[in-house]
Order: C-alpha cells, then sequence, then structure tokens
C-alpha cells in the first residue's frame, strides 16, 4: 500500500539477466524433451524430468518473477505454504501402494 | 523491483527486515503496493488449488490397475508419415516460454517508462498466449476425435481423460483469461494511461506502471503451471 506518489525509486534491472534467464529457460525445456526424445526409463526419467522441472520453476520465480530482490518477509510467506503443500504431495503419492493393496484385497476377499 | 520509499520507515534487507516487517505497525509488507501483495496471495491460494489437482492425479495413476495410456504416443504428431512424440506439447512449451520472457521484458520497460516499447512486448505476450489456447484447442479436439473422453478413452486406464481435460482445461482457463487482461493492458499502456495516472475502471487507484508487473506475475504463474504440468502429466 501507499506507493501512490511517493517518491518513486523503482532500480530496474539489466536487460541482460532477463535475456540470460530466458536462453536457460529454453535449454531446459529443450533438455526435458530430450528426456522424452531418447525415452530414458525409470529413475534416471524420474530424476532428470524432476531436475529440470525445478531449475525451470526456481528460474522463473526468482528472476522473472523478482522473488530474488524481493524482501524476506514475502519469499517466507510464499515459499513456507509451498513447501507444506509439497510435504503433502509427497506423503499422498508414498501411499499409493496401499491404495492398489486395499483395493486388491477387498475385490478379492471381499469386504466384510 | 524496489518499492517505493516511505517517508520516516527505513526497511532494513534480510531476516532483519522480515521480523521487522512481520512484526509491523498496522501493515505487513510496507511499502509495497498492496495489488502486488494481494496478487501474490492470490497466485499462493491459486498454487493450492493447481496442487489438489497433482495430489489426486498422482494417486489416481498410482493406484489404477489398467496401464496408464503412454503420453509419449498419445501425444504425438505426424510430420509427413512419422510420428514426432510430444511435438505439440514441445511447440506449446516453447510458445509458452516465449511469451513469458517478452512479459518480463515488457514489466522491466514499463518501470523505465517506455511507453511504446513495453506496449509492444505486452501485445507479443498476448499474442504468444492466444497462440498456445489455439493450440490446446486443436489438441483437445485432436483427442475427442479419437474418442478420449472424461469416462473413457481407447488407450488405457480410464481416469486419463478426466485428469487431462480437468487439469488441461483449468489451465487453459488461466491462459485465456491472462490473453484477456494482456489486451487490456496493451491497449492501456499505447493509451498512456499509466504515465498519465488514468484510473482504472472498477478502482479509483490511479494508473501505475506496477499494474504491468501485477498483470506480469499473473502470466508468469501460468508459465510455472506449465512447467509442472509437462513434466508431471506429459513427460512422467
Amino acid at each position: 500500500m501507499s506507493s501512490m506518489s511517493e517518491k518513486e525509486q523503482s532500480t530496474t534491472h539489466k536487460i541482460g539477466i532477463y535475456l540470460w534467464i530466458w536462453g536457460l529457460l529454453f535449454v531446459l525445456s529443450f533438455f526435458s524433451y530430450m528426456v522424452d526424445w531418447y525415452q530414458f526409463q525409470g529413475l534416471l526419467r524420474w530424476s532428470l524430468i524432476l531436475l529440470f522441472m525445478f531449475l525451470k520453476a526456481g528460474l522463473i520465480m526468482a528472476f522473472f518473477m523478482h522473488l530474488f530482490w524481493e524482501r524476506y518477509a514475502l519469499v517466507n510467506v510464499l515459499l513456507w505454504p509451498m513447501t507444506a503443500i509439497g510435504c503433502f504431495i509427497f506423503l499422498m503419492v508414498a501411499e499409493f501402494k496401499y491404495t492398489v493393496f486395499t483395493r486388491l484385497f477387498y475385490f478379492v476377499v471381499g469386504g466384510q | 523491483m524496489s518499492d517505493p520509499k516511505i517517508e520516516g520507515y527505513e526497511f532494513k534487507p534480510g531476516f532483519k527486515g522480515m521480523a521487522q516487517d512481520t512484526g509491523s505497525d498496522q501493515t505487513m509488507f510496507k511499502g509495497v503496493h498492496w495489488g502486488k501483495a494481494m496478487m501474490w496471495i492470490f497466485l499462493l491460494s491459486d498454487t493450492f488449488i493447481f496442487s489438489c489437482f497433482l495430489i489426486s492425479y498422482m494417486k489416481g495413476r498410482g493406484s489404477t490397475l489398467i496401464d496408464w495410456p503412454n503420453t509419449s504416443e498419445v501425444f504425438s504428431l505426424h510430420v509427413g508419415s512419422t510420428p514426432v512424440p510430444l511435438l505439440l506439447i514441445a511447440i506449446m512449451t516453447f510458445v509458452l516460454i516465449t511469451s513469458s520472457g517478452t512479459m518480463a521484458l515488457a514489466v522491466k520497460y514499463g518501470y523505465e517508462k517506455n511507453r511504446k516499447m513495453c506496449g509492444w512486448l505486452i501485445l507479443a505476450t498476448a499474442i504468444g498466449g492466444l497462440t498456445f489456447v489455439g493450440m490446446q484447442a486443436f489438441e483437445w479436439s485432436k483427442l475427442i476425435h479419437e474418442g478420449v473422453r472424461p469416462w473413457e478413452n481407447p488407450f488405457g486406464a480410464k481416469q486419463f481423460g478426466s485428469f487431462f481435460f480437468m487439469i488441461t482445461g483449468f489451465h487453459g482457463t488461466h491462459v485465456s483469461i491472462g490473453v484477456i487482461f494482456l489486451f487490456i493492458y496493451a491497449y492501456k499502456t499505447f493509451k498512456g494511461h499509466y504515465d498519465e495516472g488514468k484510473r482504472g475502471w472498477f478502482t479509483t487507484m490511479k494508473g501505475n506502471y506496477v499494474e504491468i508487473e501485477i498483470l506480469g506475475l499473473y502470466w508468469h504463474f501460468v508459465d510455472l503451471v506449465w512447467v509442472f504440468i509437462f513434466a508431471f502429466f506429459y513427460l512422467w
């Protein structure tokens, strides 16, 4: 609030940094496409996909959304809830085998 | 971008500044434009919605007993007679990243009060977004022709269709809304509303180039969500 007509001191960043991040995003997207192109499978595929995904997401948030230059109060307000929901996703995904197990079990035994 | 200074309030960097900001008098995020803070809060809540989709998708995909369709084949395009896996999705990704880059530059030129450059870049972003929505419409119609429905599909597990239409549909809606606002903001920029401080339609707030940054935050978020959809839905 209250940014109506105070002395505007907004400094902008050099164009180079945006072009660099832009280029990096292209390269990372190309790499993640290559993961599918060469049909990597198993753990290698997973780790590469996740690595490129987090790098891209981090670059976009840090530099395109200016989070790297923002105050810590804002950064923390955003990143802690996201971390929590990341844990939630992990917990739910870690449980899917149990879901399959109960489904199969009750299909065979029948629920009583 | 650095926020404007407030009289009699000195902002400290780092964790000290965070403690000072969180425990400050009357308002948090002192000196941050309220629209920007609210956009961040909105984006955080939007993250929660997309995370709910992600949880249900992962769980649904993990716990189905029938094999999941091979996305690499389902989303392939034929160039001549050879199928190229995920071609359309790759192009869509590049289009969206391109529009994200132009938006970042538009924000930069906006703060430098370079009206023309800012306007053209927002227009380029809008056209990129429009291209993306167009390609998504093409993808949807292609899959619907192939018999993919929310309740069944010829490729494998039945849940595939419902997750696909729900997740990409929700993302596509975000892109479409973004495109509409991009065109409006391009018009307002060219008209010079942000230079003159002309008031908007629903607000008494005076026009300011910070609005371009707020729009930019939304647009980058749309790109961010696509990064996750691309990884989890198409590549997995």
